[in-house]
């Protein structure tokens, strides 16, 4: 395969390279830079998609097995605490997707109330969550040695510590990408502040974005698995 | 780095200068040499415990090490080989090199991802050696539950973190490649213009991509029943071993893929060099190495044939294995007929594809015993099983990685090496490999047993058959380097197409300079163009 | 230079938005009622609050994260992150599901 090395930017319409201070000198054009980037960043969520599948894989897995453990165990779950963290975690993707618009049309001040909105209630999530787990472990529903099986429940012990173990580790391992989501968008608001993005360049307001939905899609999923599967028959809102 | 290269001295190698400039770089041909150097350093460290290994297995009793450290060694071994050697081997060295070239970029899609990606495998090397020196490994490198995660002793806490760690590496260097292929391309290399190297390694990518988070939240699982006392795999508690098996092997099978997939890449390029021709049906071997990465996911319960998976899922799982054998078969004719005809040299690199050819055979044909259930039944978890992988990811991708290394050698650093002494080795490693792997099948056949550190009397003839052989490997890879280190220091100035082949990376001199190409090169002709006229086209 | 992605209008937003909001509304009441009893089924609750999780994810997918306008790549991959998660579950339960199926011991 001979190569023909012509002195052309032979890329169609797309004429002169650019001298945008934001494109990177790899790339020959801003579109093809945030095409790039907006891709890698989706395939970098479905590994996401897959990491967390794993999990999703054992829930099935043990909930095939064990029914009435996955019924009680759900009941040990708040669903009143889990369903106001799915509306704060939807109020969040529609900020965080507005502030995407509103880097897309280089609007500073949208860009700025509505990342520091997303980062708000990003941050309201992680507290309910902490009352979530102190909850948990004041009432010894923490997996291991100090477990105590709620009364009536004690011949499922070892599966409800199944149960349990999943649930911390699903919805910890969710917090932990909160966490990092957190800590991205401060970032973005950052260089939000500094006046970054306009309509030439927000690939990065995008990519983040894309992050902090998949987040929040995750949280979708879990909610209904854990919370809402025992709901019919009575909370015990711990 | 004050090595000189033999060429230019505005290449890759000499500009920038220094050590920062090394570890700062976002040069995809940087990053490849400083893959180089870290995985060559761990396949020493995971011959070393091979080493420990056959030396014990001279013997029949268990007189050499202690069972619990003859545990540990052929775990390291097989953790180390198979995560920081040859997952990585060929895809962050000879991949990172020449992707970028082969496509006609001046770089992949994400360079400080592509840094980042080696310092995510240099931070989990660490860790994992880490878990060597507070006590090793003893769970195999199949980290079975329950127990790795509740009964071992050992450091696997360490070793979990670690691989979970470089799992990442994996990951961003696929996601890299994908992007990179389908975004970077220049004018007029169209994806069937594109060489096989490139359509493998996107395959290698997708696998990557797809596989490698599953072991990584599986191994996280484990270090956090270890740590946290959780019972997810725990048969106390009701927790199910044969799950984490699933999860495991949802990855590791397709693991293998990684490994042998760039392997093939590289065959695919040497074979239309080595004779001067056209692969042979350029787009089955193409739409091949797709196949085989996709089919490569549906099998993985052919490692759970002796476990409690039922017998039903045995069979579904059994059939698939016998499909993916196809498209690698498919791709093992086309290159014999490429050879066929052809007008074949022998340098070295011919050596290697004929030694892969005839290893890589073996190594796929003994899988399809393993594949069928009521010969695993027997063979299963007897050496006969150690004897087959070895064959395909020493005999095929070790091989392949070596004849790639010496292909494109010279494009790498301006030099060329001396050409006899790396055909000797490439005879001496075929020797040394045939005789340290064959009388392994024929030792599992009679049922001697893998991970034992100690067999019946009438094994030992075969296992110091093959403990000679060991010996004969390990020196054999000393060869290279030392012909190689000398060839930095004193080999003759390397042309920028030293073996007369097709290929934009044959275009650019030897070695290339930092963003590759003076001007952006529009392509026009199909791959392999070595007699002009018909050109491949799809649909 | 200004890209070919068009702006979404800020109602496209706001109305996914309630949507996704009643679909949680919708879900945590139809979980208030033990449907399988009432149906003699073991999956209507379960299926239901996955049907309104998945169109909830949809909904995010295509217009919150822009999906709708991106390029037909990107909706390959999307696509292909959940087929490969299908992939994982269908052929791991199918060992899980035919335990016993060919009348072998144990297996």
């Amino acid at each position: 395969m001979a190569s023909h090395v012509h002195t052309q930017n032979a890329h169609g319409a797309h004429g002169e390279h650019e001298h945008n201070p934001n494109l990177q000198h790899h790339f020959y054009s801003m579109d093809q830079q945030l095409e790039a980037s907006t891709l890698g960043m989706w395939v970098f969520l479905v590994t996401e998609i897959m990491f967390f599948g794993g999990l999703f894989m054992a829930y099935i897995v043990y909930r095939t097995m064990y029914p009435d453990a996955w019924m009680s165990g759900s009941q040990q779950l708040n669903v009143p605490l889990g369903a106001m963290n799915t509306a704060v975690l939807i109020v969040s993707s529609l900020t965080m997707a507005l502030a995407v618009r509103a880097a897309m049309v280089g609007n500073r001040r949208g860009q700025i109330r509505n990342l520091i909105l997303t980062i708000l209630l990003g941050t309201t999530f992680l507290v309910v969550k902490y009352f979530e787990y102190k909850s948990k472990f004041d009432h010894h529903l923490v997996p291991g040695d100090h477990f105590v099986a709620p009364a009536g429940l004690e011949t499922m012990a070892p599966q409800l510590q199944i149960f349990m173990s999943l649930y911390f580790v699903m919805t910890g391992v969710h917090a932990a990408h909160m966490v990092v989501g957190i800590v991205l968008m401060s970032v973005i608001l950052f260089m939000a502040w500094r006046g970054r993005f306009g309509p030439q360049y927000y690939t990065p307001v995008e990519v983040s974005g894309l992050y902090w939905h998949f987040v929040d899609i995750v949280w979708i999923f879990l909610f209904p698995l854990l919370y809402l599967l025992g709901f019919h028959l009575g909370g015990a809102a711990h | 780095m004050a090595m000189t290269s033999g060429a230019r001295p505005d290449s890759y190698l000499g500009a920038p200068y220094g050590l920062a400039a090394w570890l700062l770089t976002k040069d995809h041909k940087r990053i490849a040499i400083l893959y180089l150097i870290s995985i060559t350093i761990f396949f020493a460290v995971g011959g070393l415990f091979a080493i420990g290994v056959r030396s014990e297995l001279m013997t029949p009793k268990g007189d050499l090490l202690s069972a619990d450290m003859y545990n540990k060694l052929f775990t390291l071994h097989g953790v180390v080989m198979i995560f920081f050697f040859l997952i990585p081997s060929i895809p962050a060295t000879l991949g990172n090199f020449l992707i970028p070239i082969m496509i006609g970029a001046k770089d992949l899609a994400f360079p400080r991802i592509n840094l980042l990606s080696w310092y995510i495998y240099v931070v989990g090397a660490l860790v994992t050696l880490v878990a060597v020196f507070a006590g090793g490994v003893d769970t195999g490198w199949t980290f079975y539950t329950p127990y790795s995660s509740i009964s071992s002793t050992t450091a696997v806490t360490w070793a979990a973190v670690g691989v979970f760690i470089t799992g990442f590496s994996s990951i961003l260097t696929g996601l890299n490649f994908i992007v990179t292929v389908h975004r970077m391309r220049a004018p007029g290399m169209t994806w069937f213009r594109l060489p096989l190297f490139v359509w493998s390694h996107y395959a290698t990518s997708l696998v990557m991509i797809l596989g490698t988070p599953v072991i990584a939240i599986t191994v996280l699982l484990v270090a956090a029943e270890r740590s946290l006392n959780l019972g997810i795999f725990d048969p106390a508690r009701g927790g199910d071993p044969v799950l984490f098996q699933h999860l495991f092997w949802f990855y590791s099978h397709p693991a293998v893929y990684i490994m042998i997939l760039p392997g093939m890449g590289v065959i695919s390029e040497l074979v239309a060099a080595i004779s001067r021709k056209q692969v042979f049906g350029y787009a089955f071997v193409a739409f091949s190495s797709l196949a085989i990465a996709i089919i490569g996911f549906l099998v993985w319960g052919h490692h759970l044939f002796v476990s409690s998976q039922s017998i039903y899922a045995g069979l579904v799982f059994s059939i698939i294995t016998m499909l993916v054998a196809v498209p690698s078969a498919v791709k093992t004719f086309n290159w014999t007929a490429t050879m066929y005809k052809g007008s074949v040299t022998w340098e070295s690199p011919t050596y290697f594809v004929v030694g892969f050819m005839g290893l890589f055979v073996i190594g796929g044909l003994t899988g399809l015993f393993l594949g069928t259930i009521g010969l695993d039944v027997h063979l299963s978890d007897t050496y006969f099983v150690v004897a087959h992988f070895h064959y395909i990811m020493v005999g095929g991708a070790i091989m392949a990685y070596m004849g790639g290394l010496h292909f494109w050698w010279p494009k790498m650093t301006g030099r060329m090496f001396n050409d006899v002494w790396a055909r000797a080795s490439a005879i001496m490693i075929f020797v040394g490999f045939n005789l340290t792997f064959f009388p392994q099948f024929v030792l599992g056949y009679l049922g001697m047993p893998r991970r034992y550190h100690a067999y019946p009397e009438e094994f030992q003839v075969l296992n110091v058959l093959s403990t000679a052989g060991a010996s004969i490997l390990g020196l054999a890879y000393l060869l290279p380097m030392v012909y190689f280190t000398i060839s930095i220091f004193k080999g003759a100035p390397a042309p920028a197409n030293p073996w007369g082949a097709k290929g934009l990376e044959w275009e650019v001199p030897s070695p290339p300079p930092t963003f590759n190409f003076d001007e952006e090169p529009v392509v026009t002709e199909p791959a392999y163009n070595y007699k002009p006229g018909r050109e491949v086209t799809v649909g | 230079m200004s890209t070919s992605h068009p702006v979404p209008a800020h109602s496209t937003f706001f109305l996914v938005f309630a949507a996704l909001l009643v679909g949680t509304g919708l879900t945590v009441l139809v979980a208030k009622y033990d449907l399988d009893a009432m149906f003699h089924v073991t999956w209507l609750n379960t299926a239901i609050a996955l049907t309104i999780a998945i169109i909830k994810a949809t909904l995010v997918i295509v217009y919150f994260m822009g999906v709708r306008w991106n390029t037909p790549l990107t909706k390959v991959v999307v696509l292909a992150g959940f087929f490969w998660l299908l992939i994982l579950f269908g052929l791991t339960m199918n060992d899980y599901l035919t335990r016993g199926w060919l009348g072998v011991l144990g297996r």
